[in-house]
C-alpha cells in the first residue's frame, strides 16, 4: 500500500500547493484518514472551507472526485444504484418479438439478464466503490438527509462495499478516502459518528486567512490582504446573527481590489460591509462599533 | 497493525485519560478508544500538536466538547515535550535580555542576560511590554514562566486552586496598564492620528496578544499544579460540566458566554427540526368521504386516497417570567428560545416581572436579532414595584387585572421562576383561575427539584394549579421542554 502523504507537513505542503491552507488540526485529520482508511466528518460553521477541503485534497492526490450532494428526501436510487427499468421494458419487448419464448428456462434466462451489469444504473457511492482509479468521495451537506437514509451510508462508509440484492456484494478494488460535511443543523446519528473521525473547520487565525486571501484573490496586495484580515478578526468578535465566512472575506477582498482601495478606512469599509455581513441588523451594529470606539477605552480587557 | 502491550506507559496514561473523559461526560464508545490507541502510532511522539489532534478526531465527536477535552489533554500531557521542561527560573537558550531592555548599563546587562531571577521587577515588566509589542511568542511563554516563578508563591502541598495563583501572578502584571502603555505606544507611533478603526483593529491585535500570554500564565500553572499534585487529582480537580449541562443560576462569566454562543446553533437546528416533524407528520388517517368524492373522476375507481390533515391549532403562548437577580439568566434563555421557534406558535406574549409587572411583547416584534430584544428586556422592562424583590403574588394580581382576559382556551402559559416568594402572600387562587381558562399552563423552576418547597420556595402552593412543573436548569433540559411544547 502506498500513501499518498509521508506525514503531517506534507499533508500541508501538497494542500497548498493547489491553494488550500490546511492548519495542524486539518493537516492531521487528513493525514491519519488515509493511515486509517477512515471516513472524515467535516462540521462546522457555513463556508470555512469544508467542502473545498475535500476537493482540494483529490486535486492534490491527483484522484478523482465523486461527489454526493445531500437533499432532504435522498434515497438510495439516487446515492447507490437504480435499475434500469426503461432498458430492462425494451429489453422485454425485444425479447417478445424474436422468436417465442419456449418455457420456463427462457424466462428465467431473461430475468437473469435483465438484472445484470448491463441495467444497473450506478449512483455516486457505488461509483465511488467501484472505482479502479484512487478516489475520493465527497459526501456533500450528510445534515441534510434523514436521519433514516443515513443508514445507507453505514455499510459503505465501515465496509467499503455494497450490497444489491440481485447481484451480491460489491467490494472496492480501492479504498476511497471520504469526507462527509455537514453544518450540523441535526445531530447526527451516533453509528455515523463512531466509523469517522471528526474535523470541526472554525473561522481560520488572523495569519490563516491572510494567506488564504492571497492565495485567492488575483491582484491583492500584502497589504491590503493584511487589513481584510484583521477587520474581518475583529467583526468577528461582534456577538452577530452571521459572522461573516471565509468566502464573504474573499467576497469582500475581491471587491475592494476591483475598486482599487489600497488602504480601508472607515468611509470604504461602511460602504462595502453589505458584502460581508447579511443581516441589516448585523450591519447596524458593526457600523456602530467601529464608528466610535470612545466607549470603548474605558472597557476592561476581554477576558477569553 | 502491532500494538504495544499493555503495559506500556503510554497507554497506561491514555487509559487513565480516556476514563476522565468519560468522567466527564464525553461519550467514547469502545471502538473510538481503539481508534484513538491505533492513530497515536502513527504519530511521530514527539509532535506534541499532531498528537493532540490524533486523539480529539478519534474521541471527540461533538465540538461543544472540545474545551472539556482540551482541559483533560493539558493535564494528562502537559509534562510531555522538551519545551515544557520544569526548570526553574532557566531562560531558553540563545536568549538574551539585553537585547530587549533598554536603558540599562553593562553592569546591568551582564546580570540580566544570565538567569531570569537577576532581573528586577521593573525589568521583567519591561520585557513583558516588549514582548507583547512586538508579538514574540517564544519570549511571552519564558516570561510567563518567570512571573508564575516570582509571583504566584506556589508552595508543594497547598490547598489552594489554580485561580489563586493564576490571580496573584496577573495582579503583578497588571496586564490592564500594559495593555494601555501598548496602545499610547501605537499612537505615538502612527504617522497621524490614529482613526476610530484603527484605534480598534490595535486593540483587538493587543488583547489578543495579552489573552496568549494570560494562557501562557495558565497553562505554566498548571504544570506546576499537575507535577505536584498528579494527574488524577487535577484532572478531578478541573472537571466542570460540559455546556448543555451548566447550571443556568450558577453559571460563571466564562460558561454565562459559552451559553450564549450556544444558543444560536441551538435555536437553528430547533427550527429546523420541527419545521421537518411539520412536513413530514402531516398525513394523517384516511380520509374515506373524501377520497369517494374524488374517486367520482375516475369513474368511480378510488385511484386517489385523500387524507385527514390533521389541524392542531396552533398554540397560543404566554410566557410569564421572574427576571429578579438568580434567575434572570434562566429567563433570557428561554425567552431567547421561545422567540426563536415562535413561528411554531399562533401567537407569543411575554410579561416580565420582579414585585411588578410588564408587558414587553413589543421589544421582540418585527426585529431580526431576539438576543438584542432579550438585551433590551433587560435595560428598560419596568419590573420592579416596591423593593425589587420577587413577589409573585402581586406580580400575578397584576398580571391577571390587566391580561386575565386575553387567557382563552388556545392559551399555553408559561411561568418562568423558581418560585421563591420572599414570604409574600402567594395568591394562588389566580392560577387557578388561570388554569380554568388556558389550555395549558406550565411552570419551569430552575432549581434543582431537591431545593423545592425549602425556605421561601412555594413551588408545590402553586404547582397543584399546573398542568406540569418542570425542572429546567440548563440547556439541554431547556430544548427537550420546548420541542414537546410544539
Ligand atoms: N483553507 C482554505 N484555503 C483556501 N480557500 C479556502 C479555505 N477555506 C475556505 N476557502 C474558500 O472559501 C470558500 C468557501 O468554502 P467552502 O464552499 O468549502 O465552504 P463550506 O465550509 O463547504 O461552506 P458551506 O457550509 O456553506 O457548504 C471557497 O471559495 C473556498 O475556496
Ligand atoms: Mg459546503
Amino acid at each position: 500500500m502506498s500513501f499518498s502523504f509521508a506525514d503531517v507537513d506534507s499533508v500541508r505542503k501538497g494542500l497548498s500547493d493547489v491553494q488550500y491552507l490546511a492548519d495542524e488540526g486539518i493537516a492531521g485529520v487528513v493525514y491519519l484518514a488515509e493511515r486509517l482508511q477512515k471516513p472524515v466528518l467535516v462540521e462546522g460553521p457555513a463556508g470555512t472551507g469544508k467542502t473545498q477541503l475535500a476537493k482540494s485534497v483529490a486535486e492534490a492526490t491527483g484522484a478523482r472526485l465523486i461527489r454526493l450532494q445531500c437533499y432532504e428526501g435522498l434515497d438510495e436510487s439516487k446515492a447507490l444504484y437504480e435499475w434500469n427499468y426503461k432498458k430492462q421494458l425494451l429489453r422485454i419487448q425485444a425479447e417478445r418479438q424474436g422468436e417465442d419464448p419456449e418455457g420456463e428456462g427462457m424466462w428465467q434466462q431473461i430475468e437473469d439478464d435483465l438484472f445484470s451489469e448491463e441495467f444497473l444504473l450506478t449512483r455516486p457511492l457505488l461509483e465511488a466503490i467501484r472505482a479502479a482509479e484512487p478516489v475520493v468521495l465527497l459526501i456533500d451537506e450528510v445534515d441534510r438527509v434523514e436521519i433514516e437514509t443515513e443508514a445507507l451510508l453505514l455499510e459503505i462508509l465501515s465496509d467499503y462495499q455494497v450490497s444489491i440484492p440481485e447481484l451480491g456484494t460489491v467490494a472496492a478494488s480501492q479504498i476511497p478516502l471520504v469526507f462527509l460535511t455537514s453544518n450540523n443543523t441535526r445531530e447526527l446519528s451516533e453509528a455515523l459518528k463512531r466509523r469517522c473521525l471528526f474535523l470541526h473547520i472554525d473561522y481560520p487565525d488572523l495569519d490563516r486567512e491572510k494567506e488564504i486571501v492571497l492565495a485567492k484573490v488575483p491582484g491583492v496586495g500584502e497589504s491590503l490582504a493584511d487589513q481584510v484580515a484583521r477587520i474581518v478578526r475583529s467583526v468577528r468578535q461582534i456577538e452577530l446573527k452571521k459572522a461573516p465566512s471565509v468566502s464573504e472575506t474573499l467576497d469582500w477582498a475581491r471587491t475592494l481590489v476591483l475598486l482599487g482601495v489600497e488602504h480601508i478606512d472607515a468611509d470604504t469599509a461602511a460602504e462595502t460591509v453589505n458584502i460581508l455581513l447579511k443581516y441589516r441588523s448585523d450591519i447596524e451594529k458593526a457600523l456602530k462599533e467601529f464608528a466610535s470606539s470612545d466607549e470603548d477605552f474605558a472597557a476592561p480587557v476581554a477576558t477569553s | 497493525m502491532k500494538v504495544e502491550p499493555a503495559t506500556s506507559p503510554l497507554l497506561a496514561l491514555l487509559a487513565g485519560f480516556i476514563s476522565e473523559l468519560r468522567a466527564a461526560g464525553l461519550p467514547v464508545s469502545l471502538t473510538e478508544n481503539l481508534d484513538a490507541m491505533e492513530a497515536i502510532q502513527h504519530i511521530p511522539i514527539e509532535d506534541r500538536d499532531a498528537f493532540k489532534y490524533a486523539l480529539a478526531a478519534t474521541l471527540v465527536k461533538n465540538h461543544a466538547h472540545w474545551r472539556a477535552f482540551e482541559t483533560v489533554f493539558e493535564v494528562y500531557f502537559s509534562l510531555r515535550g522538551a519545551e515544557y521542561d520544569l526548570i526553574d527560573g532557566e531562560w531558553p537558550e540563545g536568549m538574551d535580555l539585553s537585547d530587549f531592555v533598554d536603558g540599562m548599563d553593562g553592569q546591568q546587562r551582564r546580570q540580566g542576560g544570565g538567569g531570569g531571577e537577576a532581573m528586577s521587577a521593573e525589568q521583567l515588566a519591561e520585557m513583558l511590554f516588549q514582548a507583547l509589542m512586538r508579538g514574540d511568542d517564544a519570549l511571552m511563554r519564558a516570561i510567563a514562566r518567570q512571573a508564575v516563578q516570582r509571583y504566584a508563591g506556589m508552595e508543594p502541598g497547598r490547598p489552594v486552586g489554580g485561580t489563586y495563583y493564576l490571580y496573584r501572578t496577573l495582579r503583578n502584571l497588571d496586564l490592564d496598564g500594559v495593555l494601555e502603555r501598548l496602545m499610547d505606544q501605537a499612537r505615538q507611533d502612527a504617522p497621524g492620528d490614529l482613526t476610530p478603526l484603527e484605534e480598534r483593529l490595535e486593540r483587538d491585535e493587543f488583547e489578543a496578544r495579552v489573552d496568549q500570554l494570560r494562557k501562557e500564565v495558565e497553562a505554566e500553572i498548571r504544570r506546576r499544579l499537575v507535577a505536584d499534585r498528579g494527574v488524577e487529582a487535577m484532572a478531578k480537580t478541573l472537571r466542570k460540566p460540559l455546556p448543555e449541562d451548566v447550571d443556568f443560576m450558577h453559571a460563571s462569566r466564562e460558561e454565562m458566554m459559552a451559553l450564549r454562543r450556544a444558543i444560536y446553533p441551538l435555536t437553528r437546528k430547533l427550527a429546523v427540526r420541527l419545521a421537518r416533524k411539520r412536513r413530514h407528520g402531516r398525513k394523517g388517517p384516511l380520509d374515506f368521504r373524501n377520497t369517494m368524492r374524488h374517486s367520482l373522476s375516475y369513474g368511480g375507481v378510488p385511484a386517489e386516497p385523500k387524507f385527514r390533515y390533521p389541524r392542531p391549532a396552533k398554540p397560543e403562548i404566554m410566557v410569564v417570567a421572574d427576571v429578579s437577580g438568580s434567575v434572570a439568566a434562566f429567563a433570557r434563555f428561554t425567552l431567547h428560545l421561545v422567540y426563536a421557534i415562535s413561528n411554531q406558535f399562533s401567537k407569543v406574549r411575554s410579561f416580565v416581572f420582579i414585585d411588578g409587572l410588564d408587558e414587553v411583547t413589543s421589544f421582540f416584534e418585527g426585529v431580526d436579532d431576539i438576543g438584542e430584544a432579550v438585551h433590551r428586556v433587560n435595560a428598560e422592562a419596568d419590573v420592579v414595584w416596591v423593593d425589587g424583590h420577587s413577589d409573585y403574588g402581586h406580580a400575578f394580581e397584576v398580571f391577571w387585572e390587566r391580561y386575565g382576559k386575553d387567557v382563552g382556551p388556545k392559551t399555553t402559559v408559561m411561568i418562568l421562576g423558581d418560585a421563591r416568594n420572599n414570604y409574600h402572600a402567594s395568591q394562588a387562587w389566580i392560577l387557578k383561575e388561570i388554569e380554568h381558562r388556558a389550555r395549558k399552563v406550565f411552570w419551569l423552576n430552575p432549581e434543582p427539584g431537591a431545593y423545592w418547597d425549602t425556605g421561601d420556595s412555594i413551588v408545590s402552593e402553586y404547582g397543584v394549579h399546573c398542568d406540569g412543573v418542570f425542572e429546567v436548569r440548563n440547556l439541554r433540559q431547556l430544548e427537550g421542554f420546548v420541542e414537546n411544547l410544539v
